[in-house]
């Protein structure tokens, strides 16, 4: 071990700039995890303030905004999951059917342009397509003799408007995994099912839906893994205190309650006790995934 | 092989559904770019649909008038130039390292950068994390402290596993040291994984918005982004764009401050996106 290191002691110098970033901005913030069980003061600092056991903890789950957090958090997930996972599948299996070769470039690089387009402007661009007065979408809705909606300032439109945004941002990107998988299926396949002579939608249900199952299943139990993680950037963009009733997530409320209302320990509480569920979710997926399907991501 | 008459409409289908796909993500910018060379009058009174309508680049004068927009678009230059390249520069050599079998404790360090894929601290000790470093409303938090991703350090280190040893080992012999053979035989066999991965850093840093709003408070260290926020999301255009007499105001502002932050990427976008086609395609088979 020892005349190991000293033999290959430039590979440690290489490997110490990675080690000490993981170190200083990953694990050091994991010692601070700590002040979820403590009586955070920002003069005691970390080490020094007193413990408070699992009354932050208690604190959350026993407040009127751990049910609205968690069902808000849960409902965007599952309807995400409904609407908006199968999108990509059916974008790739579209694309794959599609025999003019520069159409089918055209469309995908252009289905992709959303995803380089940053949180911000694209929440910039649905704030101010909707927005009440000069917004297109009311212009729109004013000239088919509707009456104009503040759509944002609406608790009942959030959801909607929320994952219809992500996917026209995301689905078309998510669509790659897919293309790949569509493209590795075996052609002899095709072959014989056209010999024995299934229709093309026999085809499609048989050979190409079972090609890309496993890809699916995968995507899917990473979809599972992820059901209380609901990103709060674009929430943070979107949402207002009028829409908090359908639009507030677990990690929007530590938001708010650690860096806006300078809860630390409290928000730490929420923030670690969502990391172990989705941590517990993920394990639990993986194994289902594994035992009925061969596929798990470790 | 003759199509059959259903073949033939579910091909016609296909074709109609796919051009839908690709006027509906089109659209929206098509809009923007439109409202933003129209008359406010006409923005605001739903003329403008689809194409620009009585031609003005006032909004732009507006825009380009507005001091914050060109700080913000150099914080953001500057934040992806040296963000990239420490990211790059930490990436690369540890993901190498990580890919040597010489390297005693490989499984271990290999374990600990996993589990982080699995679990982190959380928004709020990061955050109590950047300010006990003393690094709030520092450019250096940016730079330094989202330098690594670990999905990045992984994709890397899968593809140097796959450089055969014989190459480096012929170097070796000839008398080079570990870093001359990174330098020279590796890194030059690597250019396409290389390309890959700085573009998926440079992007997401280029786009980089929640951890600049917490961690940075001086309007001069901003990037775009945050400032976009406001300008944009907000919906509150500064008083330099509002203070003009000709009377352009709020909605082509904002439609031109939109097509002002993403030309960048819209430009650009089309040659980039192979590389991120070819990562995502790596990262879902190996990762």
């Amino acid at each position: 071990m020892k005349s190991r290191l000293r033999q290959h002691y430039p590979l440690y110098l290489l490997l110490a700039p990675l080690l000490a970033w993981y170190a200083l901005f990953v694990f050091k913030p994991m010692y601070g995890l700590q002040i979820a069980f403590k009586d955070y003061s920002v003069f005691l600092g970390i080490e020094n303030s007193p413990w408070a056991g699992l009354s932050h903890f208690r604190a959350f789950l026993g407040s009127e905004y751990f049910l609205r957090v968690l069902k808000n958090t849960l409902l965007i997930s599952i309807y995400s999951l409904i609407f908006s996972f199968p999108v990509p599948i059916v974008l790739a299996l579209l694309l794959h059917e599609a025999k003019n070769v520069v159409f089918r470039r055209a469309v995908q690089t252009i289905a992709y342009l959303p995803h380089f387009i940053s949180i911000v402007v694209v929440c910039g661009i649905v704030t101010n397509f909707l927005a009440p007065t000069n917004g297109i979408a009311n212009l729109l809705l004013e000239k088919l003799g509707m009456g104009k909606i503040y759509f944002l300032a609406d608790a009942d439109y959030f959801r909607t408007i929320f994952i219809s945004m992500n996917t026209w941002k995301e689905a078309g990107f998510l669509a790659i995994v897919y293309i790949a998988a569509l493209t590795g299926i075996n052609p002899e396949l095709y072959e014989a099912a056209v010999i024995d002579g299934a229709s093309k939608w026999k085809r499609v249900v048989h050979v190409t839906i079972p090609g890309i199952l496993p890809t699916i299943m995968i995507m899917l139990l990473l979809k599972i893994g992820e059901l209380l993680e609901v990103g709060y950037e674009a929430i943070i963009l979107l949402y207002q205190p009028v829409t908090y009733r359908t639009a507030d997530v677990i990690s929007s409320y530590v938001y708010r309650e650690g860096i806006l209302n300078g809860r630390y320990d409290m928000a730490t509480a929420v923030g670690l006790f969502n990391s172990i569920v989705c941590l517990l979710l993920l394990v639990v997926s993986n194994r289902l995934s594994k035992k009925y399907t061969d596929n798990g991501l470790w | 092989m003759l199509e059959s008459r259903a073949e033939k409409w579910f091909y016609a289908l296909n074709y109609v559904l796919l051009a839908l796909v690709a006027i509906g993500a089109l659209y929206p910018f098509l809009y923007v770019l439109s409202a933003s060379v129209s008359s406010p009058e006409a923005v605001v009174t739903g003329a403008v649909v689809l194409w620009p309508k009585q031609l003005t680049l006032q909004a732009y004068e507006a825009v380009f008038r507005e001091h914050g927009i060109w700080v913000g678009y150099a914080n953001t230059i500057f934040y992806t130039v040296a963000g990239t390249l420490v990211s790059m520069a930490i990436s690369v050599c540890g993901a190498y390292s990580l890919s040597k079998k010489q390297l005693a404790g490989r499984k271990l360090f290999n374990a600990i950068i996993a589990v982080t894929l699995f679990f982190n601290a959380g928004m709020i000790p990061v955050y109590l994390n950047f300010r006990d470093l003393h690094l709030l409303d520092s450019r250096a938090a940016i730079v330094f402290g989202f330098a690594v991703s670990t999905f990045n350090v992984i994709i890397l280190r899968t593809f140097f596993q796959s450089i055969p040893e014989e190459i480096e080992e012929a170097a070796r012999i000839d008398g080079a040291g570990q870093a001359a053979i990174l330098w020279r035989i590796v890194l030059p066999l690597s250019k396409a994984a290389l390309a890959t991965i700085s573009l998926f850093y440079a992007v997401s840093r280029w786009n980089g918005y929640f951890w600049a709003m917490l961690l940075l408070r001086s309007r001069d260290k901003i990037p775009l982004q945050v400032l976009l926020n406001r300008l944009v999301v907000q919906m509150k255009p500064s008083d330099t764009m509002m203070t003009d007499s000709s009377g352009a105001i709020g909605e082509t502002i904002i439609y031109a401050t939109i097509v002002v932050a993403i030309v960048p990427i819209v430009a650009v976008y089309p040659f980039i996106q192979r590389y991120f086609v070819k990562g995502v395609t790596i990262g879902s088979v190996k990762g």
